[in-house]
């Protein structure tokens, strides 16, 4: 099969300038130079490239807001934050293929005429953080960025921007406000980034793989990207794949490829030779799905049509033996300290929902709690700046929906037939 | 009492300046900074930084405490931080929370009375091909078992 991003990933020179460009690296960019501007975006939307981060955007369309005039300076953003619990390929792409992002950026900010871009990067990735400012080094000696790239009279300058540990930050009018040096509160939507977004500039945010698939696009066509995948799903994704298989790890895989195949082909099946009892298929904000919904097409119409979503590309596999409630209670536990605090239906919405699940884990649920759980879950959909509050009610309502059993059970033994323990 | 920053930090500070076209930006590097500086953001790096960058401390202060990777008072020579989410968790990481926290005598959030360990919990880490895992300061460990936790804990100066 064919891949974009991952060929040479096992190759520890990759991640310095000299290999890559061995291996073709920048004559993306340098092909790009001498494109039309408007055709490299045209590549792009014809690529179908969906935004990795978790919302499936189309990138091109997403760059095409931007207001026409030139006037004000434009900012583009990488979100490097990789926030979301069962993701970690953008780690992977910065370890691994550092300048595949460093030759996406310069190509995009060139298509977008943007002459400055920040790397806002979650603060725990410490060596990442620290790869990538050397590639950026590497490729500014080699005249890949900074002034006149190329002999184009293009200039671009990229800095990496740690974030310090917040979720939050991930969403992307807070990952703005956080790296204009404010706490990450989400802003209110309109006006939209790509409007008003960092420092008041016109901004696109795309996440680090989507970045990453540009040079591809522009080395080899829109159309033959979108060939790779499924109807309006173009490329390969990098698929995360954890909990309890044979082999974890990220796979890059064609969009559209079966849910299944991923989980018993690719990550090896079920570990110890247990059985399937769950999967969260996208981020352990997406819903969670039963062993017998797992044929499906792993694209994100495919996705949504039953009910769920492949977001950030992470297929959390919960085995058989695995207590459902303990498993909400982990997540709620995370949603509940993750909320920012400004929405109350969220602050308090996520509390609830831990304190809730808690008890019923703790063999102290009340008659009555799972309707309660469902209660708050619609108190707060629908209600908030941001989608962080949607992110807690997705798997709250669907395991209560799809495990419903596992808590009556807990509430009527008053204990957890698991014994508190995975 | 004044807080005196290092010269590197200095130059650091200046470098910073000029790649934001505000001021304010330098917000999340700058305390980054202090806290290499000195192992935690104390009041009187927050009061510094706050002339630095002329703004109040009230609105360092609140950026500082929204972000849970500052740390407002001193912690041990070693941070060892847990992930304690999902696919951690779903692998032994409860466990091995546990088992770190007996062996250092210490509950999460608590520091070692010798200064040497700090134990906490952290949410996902954004590893979890590799759970379960924990990251000491700046370095991530993977893949863990007990063996390997008290391996590396024994072995750490
Ligand atoms: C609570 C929350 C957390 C998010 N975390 C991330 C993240 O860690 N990385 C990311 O790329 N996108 C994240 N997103 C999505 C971003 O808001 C945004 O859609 C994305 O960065 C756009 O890039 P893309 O179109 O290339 O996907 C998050 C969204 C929400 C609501
Ligand atoms: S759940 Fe532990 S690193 Fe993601």
């Amino acid at each position: 099969m064919e891949r974009v991003l991952t060929t040479h990933f096992a190759d520890d020179r990759y991640r310095h300038v000299d290999a890559y460009v061995e291996t073709g690296g920048y004559s993306a960019l340098r092909k790009a130079l001498g494109m039309p501007k408007e055709e490299i975006v045209a590549e792009v939307r014809k690529a179908n490239l969906r935004g990795r981060g978790g919302a499936g955007f189309p990138a091109g369309v997403k760059w095409g807001f931007l207001p026409k005039d030139l006037s004000r300076p434009r900012v583009l953003v990488v979100n490097a934050d990789e926030g979301e619990p069962g993701t970690f390929k953008d780690r992977l792409i910065m370890s691994r293929g550092p300048h595949l992002l460093v030759e996406g950026i310069a190509i995009s900010s060139f298509a977008m005429t943007i002459h400055v871009c920040y790397i806002y990067i979650r603060g725990e990735f410490v060596r990442e953080a620290k790869i990538l400012e050397e590639a950026i080094g590497e490729a500014h000696a080699k005249g890949f960025l900074g002034k006149n790239i190329l002999g184009s009279g293009f200039d671009l300058d990229v800095y990496v921007h740690r974030g310090a540990g917040a979720y939050i930050c991930g969403e992307e009018t807070s990952l703005i406000n956080s790296l204009e040096g404010k706490r990450g509160w989400p802003r209110n939507k309109p006006p939209f980034p790509a409007a008003i977004g960092a420092f008041g500039l016109p901004t696109i945010v795309n996440n680090v793989e989507t970045i990453s698939d540009v040079p591809w696009i522009v080395a080899n066509g829109g159309e033959r990207f979108a060939a790779m995948g499924v109807e309006k799903n173009g490329g390969t994704r990098l698929i995360g794949v954890s909990g309890a298989v044979n082999r974890p790890g990220v796979y890059e895989l064609p969009a559209g490829v079966n849910l299944r195949d991923i989980i018993y082909e690719h990550a090896g099946g079920i570990k110890d030779g247990k059985e399937l009892k769950a999967v969260i298929p996208g981020g352990s904000s997406t819903p969670v799905l039963r062993p017998g919904e797992i044929d499906v097409a792993y694209d994100i119409e495919s996705m949504a049509r039953i009910g769920s979503a492949s977001g950030s590309g992470g297929v959390i596999v919960i085995p058989e033996g695995a207590c459902m409630v303990r498993a909400l209670m982990v997540l709620m536990n995370f949603y509940s300290h993750e909320s920012c605090g400004q929405c109350t239906p969220c602050r308090e919405g996520t509390g609830w929902l831990a304190k809730i699940v808690r008890r019923i884990e703790e063999g102290k649920g009340l008659e009555g709690d799972v309707e309660l759980i469902l209660d708050v879950c619609d108190n707060m959909m629908g209600r908030t700046i941001c989608p962080l509050s949607e992110a807690a009610v997705m798997p709250a309502q669907s395991f209560v929906w799809k495990f419903r059993e596992e808590f009556d059970r807990h509430i009527k033994d008053q204990k957890c037939p698991y014994g508190n323990k995975f | 009492m004044s807080v005196a920053f290092s010269e590197s930090a200095r130059r650091e500070f200046d470098a910073l300046f000029s790649r934001y076209p505000d001021r304010e930006a330098v917000i999340l590097p700058a305390l980054y900074i202090a806290q290499r500086e000195f192992g935690y953001v104390s009041g009187e790096a927050v009061e510094y930084l706050a002339g630095l960058i002329g703004v109040s401390a009230a609105r360092i202060e609140g950026v500082a405490t929204f972000y849970t990777m500052y740390n407002r008072k001193p912690v041990g020579k070693y941070h060892v931080q847990i992930c304690r989410n999902i696919s951690c968790s779903l692998l032994g990481a409860e466990h091995l929370i546990e088992h770190v926290s007996r062996k250092l005598g210490v509950k999460p959030g608590q520091t070692t009375p010798d200064g040497k360990f700090t134990l906490s919990t952290a949410e996902c880490l954004g590893s979890c091909g590799t759970a379960p895992v924990m990251q000491v300061n700046d370095d991530y460990h993977e893949n863990l078992t007990q063996e390997k936790i008290d391996a590396l804990l024994d072995r750490l100066p």
